[in-house]
């Protein structure tokens, strides 16, 4: 890594944004840097933000932060790669993700799958308020590997219960793994609703997910 | 009915026990507070959308539930609730509710969005009556949608005066101001029956947990004006305004808060806290932007005589040194998902405890855990000294079976008096 690599992602990491923004437009715009190398700068400036967050150094307002200058870093090099077809990069697994019926929020649900995204995942967001058919169909056409279940109010228990029912009734509970998160869930909301884990912060639900692909957490 | 005694006995030794413990003195009982929204649908056997639109039902619901369970304090279970017909007649844009966005059933939720601007800092700070006027209202409410058009009123004078008025001849403001006028009928009726609640729930012997409701600065701007989002991001693009806007809500939102507790005749204060659990921001950050302005809240509260009583959200371990630093018995500290056995460590000897039973322990599970629930806290909390109002986490949860309630307030009484 050179010296303006380096830069790049220390001042992504250290959250300094008109730098780390101003630095990588005139990499890609001027310079005629490879966007997929810039892209990779990215991702190894968002290791060390999550690093910091496992580590309690980091909280919320640093991964939304990040996630937006990623945003814009990312509306500027995609449309410069010049990628012959499959040659995208392997993703670590698919995961299928929403809020659960009768819910409606998502801050938490939009962090997760921001997160997921930038740990090489490929991410499907059905939103929020998802019928338990919604998920059974996505189920069946997307395929992921695992489903994310989002609910922040207490009717949320009984929504997760319904859909992992649902799945294990369609005969497909065998073929996902199902994590649960949000604001009021614990071991006891887990074993209630039959998810195979839960997770308190976006964090978890990556390791959660890295550790079922046999990937590296 | 346990109370025997006439009415105004019963009340003012049920408000004793909350006194008692504000003060840090042992009540004659561990109280136990009945917080309820939509459970109550439940227990009435009714939609969420009667709920909240029919008041007498309400009011027999709630009434019925307060003498089944015998508290000491009940939270404000018409101004909760029944909402419905006043929502409407605003046109309130940032809740959804039965028949408004979410299914009947269901309770009402709020809508997490930007509404106001980033680039509008300079404008609310410097004028907060005109930002409110001209750009929040009619963004939250359409009731208010035509106050665009009303006059900058800084600056008429003499003539230029005269001149102003013309603008409520307008016919976009003239069709607001007969909509607001409206809405306030309709919500003058709500009030009249939650007041109607309270005097006949104060007649029975049941005083009511709070009277006014407040927010914390921070939270004021993160929830209702900047969206999550846009707040989490404010910390580092505008930090200063930030700052400068928050200072000068502590002022606004304390004389406001100060007003309403002294109209609803009951020291305390309803603060529920959303943004300050450990997982929301670094220990830096909270001692930057969200404990400062709220605690200049919180002593200017102190100092006009209310007794604030915050919900810190979710887990706050983490603050609870900082949060220390209020005057010694003056404040309820109502804690969710904190450990209360190590709140009541930290904090014990300088505020009242409320809460804590878990969600999800009274939701999915069965009596006999509740009792267990409620004798931990009983014998670790409040036999060691903690002043504990016991409660859930965040009043009962919508989905509680009754029998999971009425195990709650029997165990208080086995295990607490």
């Amino acid at each position: 890594m050179n010296e303006e690599e380096k830069q790049l992602v220390e001042w992504l990491a250290e959250m300094n944004e008109d730098d780390a923004l101003a630095l990588a437009k005139r990499m890609l715009l001027e310079d005629g840097k490879d966007p997929l190398r810039v892209l990779e700068l990215c991702r190894m400036a968002m290791d060390i933000v999550g690093k910091r967050f496992e580590e309690g150094e980091y909280f919320l307002p640093e991964l939304v932060l990040a996630g937006e200058m990623l945003e814009s870093i990312g509306a500027i090099a995609k449309p410069l790669i010049k990628q012959a077809p499959g040659e995208e990069a392997k993703k670590l697994g698919k995961i299928l993700i929403g809020t659960v019926h009768g819910d409606l929020h998502d801050i938490g649900k939009n962090i997760v799958s921001f997160m997921l995204d930038i740990n090489g995942f490929e991410v499907k967001d059905i939103g929020i308020d998802v019928p338990v058919t919604s998920f059974i169909e996505e189920i069946n056409g997307y395929q992921p590997d695992v489903v994310g279940l989002s609910g922040f109010l207490t009717l949320a228990f009984d929504s997760m219960k319904e859909t992992i029912a649902a799945i294990d009734g369609a005969g497909l509970r065998d073929k996902v793994k199902i994590m649960i998160g949000g604001g009021q869930i614990d071991e006891t909301v887990r074993a209630y609703t039959g998810a195979d884990a839960f997770g308190v912060n976006a964090v978890e639900a990556v390791n959660l997910c890295k550790g079922w692909m046999g990937a590296a957490a | 009915m346990s109370d025997d005694t006439p009415a105004t006995e019963a009340y003012d030794r049920r408000w004793q026990r909350i006194l008692d413990c504000v003060a840090l003195k042992q009540p004659d009982r561990m109280p136990v507070a009945f917080y309820a929204t939509f459970w109550l649908a439940k227990y009435g056997n009714i939609s969420c959308r009667e709920l909240m639109y029919d008041y007498e039902k309400i009011k027999e619901i709630a009434e019925r539930a307060v003498l089944e369970f015998d508290p000491d304090v009940y939270s404000t279970l018409v101004l909760s609730t029944a909402s419905g017909p006043s929502l409407e007649a605003i046109g309130f844009k940032q809740l959804q509710w039965p028949g408004h966005g979410v299914g009947d059933n269901q309770p009402y939720q709020y809508l997490d969005r930007e509404y106001m601007k980033a680039d509008e800092y300079d404008d609310f700070i410097f004028d907060p009556t005109g930002y409110y006027l001209h750009t929040y209202l009619p963004r939250v409410a359409s009731a208010f949608e035509g106050f665009e058009d009303l006059p900058v009123f800084p600056g008429l004078h003499y003539f230029r005066l005269i001149a102003g008025m013309r603008s409520f001849a307008k016919p976009s403001v003239r069709a607001a101001l007969e909509k607001v006028i409206a809405a306030a009928e309709e919500v003058e009726r709500f009030a009249g029956h939650h007041a109607a609640f309270t005097a006949r729930m104060g007649s029975l012997g049941y005083p009511c947990t709070n009277g006014a409701t407040a927010v914390s600065p921070y939270d004021f701007i993160a929830d209702y004006f900047r969206g999550a989002r846009g707040m989490m991001t404010d910390i580092f693009r505008h930090k200063d305004k930030l700052l400068e806007l928050l200072d000068k809500c502590s002022i606004f939102l304390l004389k406001q808060t100060v007003t309403a507790a002294r109209a609803s005749g009951n020291p305390v204060v309803f603060i529920p806290i959303h943004w300050a659990p450990d997982a929301f921001m670094s220990d830096k950050q909270f001692r930057q932007f969200w404990w400062p302005p709220f605690r200049k809240m919180l002593i200017g509260m102190i100092d006009a005589g209310l007794i604030p009583m915050p919900l810190w959200e979710a887990d706050c371990t983490k603050r609870l040194e900082i949060i220390r630093d209020v005057p010694p018995g003056k404040c309820i500290y109502w804690f969710e998902r904190t450990d209360m056995v190590r709140a009541f460590e930290v904090l014990g000897d300088v505020v009242a405890l409320r809460g804590n039973l878990s969600p999800s322990m009274m939701t999915t599970g069965g009596p006999e855990e509740v009792d267990a629930a409620v004798r931990h806290l009983a014998e670790n909390v409040f036999h060691k000294g903690g002043r504990l109002i016991l409660d859930c986490a965040f009043g009962l949860p919508d989905e509680t079976p009754v029998a999971n309630v009425r195990a709650m307030f029997d165990a208080a009484r086995k295990y607490a008096g």
